[in-house]
């Protein structure tokens, strides 16, 4: 316990750092530069700065990072009554992910000239990464809005005790087989331009990952081998097991957002296969007709469930 | 040393009705319910499925005698996995928007339950031939269950069969909606079960 104290405020130091670092802009005139709505970047000054300059809409120009050539159209620039905050309404929403630039001719403050600036406006990272975290987990819960991993998810969410056992298992080798896949993929598959590769080498990482915990469980802790050990086979088995390696080569994700977004596909199956559980449980007692008894009442029920997870569509929280 | 009795006609026939692998042994959900919206997806995904099986079988079949017991599910596991990346990266270049449009489902052929237990349950046992026709069985067998949820959905949600305009209205817009899926299977595995307890019922009277 006492050395992890002791290592405490160099986390602390770190924390603030990584959530610090979406502030830096680029221009020290420019206090800060960040999103509003969906289709808004807000310019905060460090002092008031010139109506007609701000109001002409030729003076900015913005694009997204990746793709330098399209220029955003800009519909609207309001400036605050004090003047020192600038609101930008964009013709499109804006895709938030990525971060956009945002080029200013020069500033006219107080009749000065105070030169161009180039400013970067983009989520804080830690945002960033619990998108991503609750995308998996909620938004585009893999279960229920991917559809994946369903013959696992029927398979085992018959009792409560099961489904637990089944969820924190596959959260467990989730995480470990997606940290080996991204560092495989980024430092091996990618530089040797071997990634056509990628099913072959990604499905054997998932294998060898059920085979890790089982041998690391079986020695460490024999009583959660004893309750848990039967639901490692399955993992296998599970098409969400493969399907997350696949999306974060595909989507170049970086060590954390990999680690994100393997805890929440984990999270979200246990969650999925909860639910579905706790009402199966139910469904027991009930006077089920003969024909939808078993798997069809059950894929019904799912498709219940998959209305209910429309509902978060639309949530963001950074 | 063939141990099945069947003849190579009943291996096929089961593959597609008594066996199906979507209405019978509930295997490989995730493309039925997923990507069913349309019968293009269907058969696409079929093909790609019947390509994995019958590859994979016939591989198996002929190095089943040099397999070593302990290792036989890793090797079958790489194995449709080679398939799979050589399917994978045909349709993506042959067809790259009914590609895109299935999106991972192709890849995720490797994870399906239904190849690894043919293989298990059949190819490591049974000689070339007789694998080929169960593994042509089964592949047809799962493109007959995605192609009949595709005849479903799409006729029932947008009107049209393979694009084509055939009713010229749209009943039921919901069948066409993603979540639909799993209603629309639930549906179907009560309808086949109706029918059975029926077909049973008129035995017994």
């Amino acid at each position: 316990m006492n050395g992890l104290r002791r290592y405490q405020w160099l986390m602390g130091i770190l924390l603030v750092a990584f959530l610090l670092t979406g502030c830096e802009t680029g221009h020290e005139f420019v206090k800060k530069t960040e999103f509003k709505d969906d289709d808004k970047i807000v310019v905060t000054f460090a002092g008031p700065v010139e109506e007609a300059w701000a109001t002409d809409l030729s003076n900015f120009s913005a694009y997204e990072k990746p793709d330098p050539d399209i220029k955003l159209q800009i519909k609207d620039a309001t400036l605050s009554s004090d003047q020192t905050t600038l609101i930008l309404t964009f013709e499109a929403p804006l895709n938030q992910g990525e971060p956009h630039i945002l080029s200013m001719t020069d500033i006219m403050s107080e009749g000065q000239n105070l030169g161009p600036a180039t400013v970067t406006a983009k989520k804080l990272y830690f945002g960033i990464l619990m998108t991503i975290f609750l995308g998996a987990a909620l938004v585009q819960n893999f279960v229920f809005t991917k559809y994946l991993g369903l013959c696992v998810f029927f398979g085992t969410s018959q009792r409560r005790g099961t489904a637990i056992g089944m969820g924190v298992v596959f959260t467990i080798v989730m995480v470990f087989a997606a940290m080996m896949a991204w560092a495989l993929y980024q430092f091996v598959l990618k530089p040797y331009q071997l990634t056509f590769l990628n099913i072959v080498v990604f499905i054997g990482l998932v294998s060898l990952s059920v085979q890790g915990v089982d041998t690391i469980l079986r020695k460490v802790n024999p009583a959660l081998f004893k309750a848990f050990g039967v639901y490692l086979v399955l993992v296998i088995a599970n098409c969400i097991a493969i399907a997350v390696p696949l999306m974060l080569a595909d989507n170049e994700y970086n060590g954390w957002e990999s680690l994100m977004l393997a805890a929440g596909a984990g999270l979200g199956f246990l969650l999925a296969l909860f639910l579905m559980a706790c009402v199966r449980e139910r469904l027991e007692l009930g006077n089920v007709p003969p024909t939808f008894r078993g798997l069809p009442i059950a894929f019904v029920t799912a498709g219940l469930f998959a209305l209910a997870f429309l509902g978060f569509s639309g949530l963001s929280i950074y | 040393m063939s141990t099945t009795t069947k003849s190579n006609t009943q291996l096929f026939v089961d593959g597609i009705l008594k066996e199906n692998p979507i209405f019978k042994l509930a295997l490989s959900m995730c493309p039925a319910v997923g990507i069913s919206t349309s019968v293009m997806n269907g058969i696409l995904l079929g093909t790609a499925v019947l390509f994995v099986q019958v590859f994979s079988s016939c591989t198996i079949s002929i190095v089943r005698n040099y397999i070593h017991p302990k290792i036989r599910i890793p090797t079958y596991t790489l194995t449709i996995a080679t398939w799979v990346t050589v399917i994978d990266l045909v349709l993506a270049a042959y067809v790259p928007v009914a590609y895109n449009a299935m999106g991972m489902f192709v890849r995720l052929i490797v994870a399906f339950a239904i190849i690894t237990m043919r293989l298990e349950m059949f190819a490591c046992k049974e000689p070339l031939v007789k694998s080929f026709v169960d593994g042509v069985g089964m592949g047809l067998g799962f493109m007959v269950g995605m192609v009949a949820l595709g005849v479903v959905r799409e006729l029932l949600g947008s009107g049209e069969l393979l694009g084509y305009d055939v009713l010229g209205f749209q009943p039921l817009l919901f069948f066409i909606l993603p979540s639909a899926g799993f209603f629309v299977v639930g549906l179907m595995m009560a309808f086949f079960n109706w029918i059975e307890v029926v077909h049973n019922r008129k035995k017994e009277g």
